[in-house]
């Protein structure tokens, strides 16, 4: 114990390196809290596009979609950033995560709104319509509504699962938490800095965590 | 005339639910549709608002074809109102968001005036009290009120209901019946397709018989119930009725 | 259009790095074939500790879970690669990956499970044990294969979330395909070799994505 204490908490290289640690941690809240905007506020687009059932736009969004929940997230992010530079684009490290990650979002909670909206009991649709609503203004007012609170649970932990893919941008040397912690890890050959960047990520999650519960209770469906 | 149907026809694929079928319906008349599941009932209503595509023949309402190519379906459903057999309220709204919805979005009404409007629907089906109520608050009987309402809210020139009491409960009947029966007093035109015998004996202007997707007889409700010409009417009458 | 193929779909930089390729594809693999199986039995017995009397039991459990739902698998794998040899436990590369993926797929695994074991009702158990059943049979013959079927889409769905997340254990070398992938890529300084994984991971991934989405469309419209 004493030996780990040694180790792992050495308080001179924590100080030392703990605002650099904070600077990765404001790092991941600003690319995750990104993520989640453009993530979801894209999926719902898409979702809401394919009401539409026009089928070459539906086909194409089922394929982008299928791709974007079939690749690793790391993989994505690599081709971004080491793949296009080919071609003469280099993204920076902040945005080959931030897009890598707002895609693969869009594409999980593209699927999940749309089941939420197929889960709307077609008499919805019929009674809205037979009051002169129009399409839009039924998916807006009518279906969107009933469709969002089926898709909350699922929702929120996609969206906790893909927030802290944020870590992934360390391999591309987004200077976010682990970023930070590696760097101060190989500077100093001491893992105190990796435990606080340990440290750091479970302050930052574990509210997140809770916060998604609560959620998912507070829009159970009181059907 | 309120609403000209002739010569309506509806195929699901190889099925033909409707085989060409007439149906005029007079201002103010309580027009009431029975005959066995599958006779194509339910779909020729649906037909009239173009919730079912026909396949063929002409409807007209109010004049207005709507079947033609440049028509707004949204502006010729709000002369319609349709009352399904499930209610189909909207459940994240309240009693009276679900009658004001389309007063607000298609008519384009204020707030403050669609509420009012809302209030006196729901007064009309005799559930001011409920304004505030969400559906699942509310009895299967209160629920196809509101939904009735919802319909009335808007005005419409002609109002459809699609097995209105089917999904009730015996003693909840009789509250959405009276509410019919008073809209029928206060002149309203109305299409009813239901197996409800004893308020078509007694509220309705003309009944109409359906089997296999045609109409196979029509007249006045003491005719069609005491003396039809088809054996068919009799069979199905006495097997309802007991 | 021609810089394009001679960057992305460049055939003899692909012929010169498919050895290496294939070998990343084994080693995925294989670390698909421990890591699952690991992982499933791992959240099993997650799941059925939650279900005892024992208050602290329970609570444990919920700790464990709560916190490596938390952690970046990222993060945690770099603290068992990177730190644990300071405490003098060398686990190696595929050991390391091993031991982080163990803990942070059972405490998935085990939330999934659990809701599983939940969603049984209690009349099932009731009639079991009436049956003179002990209560490990009754878990194993009755409960369990009933939470397993009710949960197949969640267990699919974190499977392939998974088998994705082996793609992380390149960062600590491990040579599987999205490190055999970068490899390629720096020996031939071309983009070829990732463009061939992403290819390789979509083929091998994407019929579980579609089996995924069926379930999904079913489980959300149940609700």
């Amino acid at each position: 114990m004493g030996r780990f204490a040694d180790t792992f908490l050495d308080w001179a290289v924590m100080a030392q390196y703990a605002p650099k640690i904070v600077e990765g941690a404001w790092v991941t809240i600003q690319v995750a809290l990104a993520v989640v905007i453009t993530g979801i506020a894209s999926g719902l687009a898409l979702a809401m596009l394919r009401a539409f059932r026009v089928r070459m736009a539906s086909a194409l969004i089922v394929v982008t979609v299928d791709v974007l929940r079939a690749l690793p997230p790391l993989v994505i992010i690599v081709l971004f950033y080491f793949a296009l530079p080919a071609v003469g684009v280099q993204l920076s490290a902040w945005v080959a995560t931030w897009l890598s990650l707002s895609l693969v979002l869009m594409a999980f909670a593209e699927e999940i709104f749309w089941a939420g909206i197929l889960a709307v009991p077609k008499g919805q649709w019929e009674a809205a319509r037979s009051t002169g609503l129009s399409f839009l203004q039924t998916l807006r007012d009518v279906v969107l509504p009933q469709a969002v609170r089926l898709t909350i649970p699922p929702l929120t932990n996609r969206t906790i699962v893909i927030t802290k893919n944020t870590a992934l941008g360390a391999v591309v040397a987004l200077g976010e938490i682990l970023y930070q912690a590696q760097s101060a890890y190989s500077f100093s050959y001491n893992p105190s800095p990796l435990l606080l960047g340990a440290f750091a990520y479970l302050v930052l999650f574990i509210p997140v965590v809770y916060f998604g519960r609560w959620v998912e209770t507070r829009f159970a469906w009181k059907r | 005339m309120i609403l000209d149907v002739t010569g309506l026809r509806k195929s699901f694929g190889q099925l033909e639910v409707l085989n060409g079928v007439d149906l005029k319906v007079r201002q103010r008349e309580l027009v009431f549709i029975i005959g066995p599941s599958g006779s194509g009932k339910s779909t020729l209503l649906r037909c009239c608002n173009r919730l079912e595509e026909p396949t063929s023949g002409s409807i007209r309402v109010e004049g207005v074809d709507i079947m033609a190519p440049g028509v707004d379906i949204n502006a010729v459903r709000r002369r319609i109102g349709m009352v399904f057999q499930s209610f189909n309220l909207y459940p994240h709204l309240d009693a009276l968001g679900n009658v004001t919805l389309a007063l607000r979005r298609v008519l384009r009404k204020t707030r403050a005036e669609a509420e009012d409007i809302g209030r006196r629907a729901l007064a009309r089906v005799g559930l001011a009290e409920k304004a505030g109520s969400y559906p699942n608050e509310l009895s299967g009987g209160q629920q196809q009120r509101v939904a009735i309402a919802r319909a009335l809210a808007l005005e419409p020139a002609i109002l459809m209901f699609d097995e209105p009491t089917s999904a009730l409960d015996p003693e909840l009947v009789g509250s959405v019946l009276n509410v019919m029966r008073e809209l029928r007093e206060s002149g309203m035109t109305m299409v009813v397709v239901s197996h409800e015998m004893r308020f078509a004996r007694s509220a309705a202007d003309r009944v109409i018989f359906m089997d296999h997707g045609r109409i196979l007889e029509e007249g006045a409700p003491e005719k069609l119930f005491n003396r039809p010409e088809h054996p068919r009417i009799r069979e199905f009458i006495a097997s309802i009725e007991h | 259009m021609e810089a394009l193929i001679r960057s992305f779909f460049n055939l003899d930089i692909l012929a010169q790095a498919w050895p290496i390729l294939l070998s990343g594809l084994w080693m995925t693999l294989l670390l698909t074939v421990v890591v699952v199986p690991l992982g499933l039995a791992g959240g099993l017995a997650v799941a059925l500790l939650s279900n005892t009397r024992n208050f602290f039991v329970r609570a444990a459990v919920v700790v464990y879970v709560d916190f490596f739902r938390a952690f970046p698998p990222l993060v945690l794998l770099m603290l068992v690669a990177y730190g644990l040899p300071f405490l003098d436990i060398r686990l190696g590369a595929f050991g390391s990956v091993a031991l982080a993926f163990l803990l942070n797929t059972s405490s998935y695994y085990g939330e999934i499970f659990r809701a599983g074991i939940e969603s049984v009702p209690r009349g099932q158990t009731e009639a079991a044990r009436s049956t003179g059943l002990s209560a490990l049979q009754t878990l194993a013959y009755v409960v369990v294969p009933q939470a397993a079927r009710n949960v197949t889409p969640d267990l699919i769905s974190n499977t392939l979330e998974v088998i994705k997340l082996t793609s992380i254990a390149s960062v600590v070398a491990l040579p599987e395909l999205l490190h055999a992938a970068r490899e390629a890529q720096s020996l031939t300084y071309n983009a070829t070799p990732i463009i061939a994984a992403g290819i390789i991971y979509l083929v091998c991934l994407w019929p579980l994505v579609r089996l995924l989405s069926r379930f999904e469309h079913r489980q959300i419209a149940l609700h």
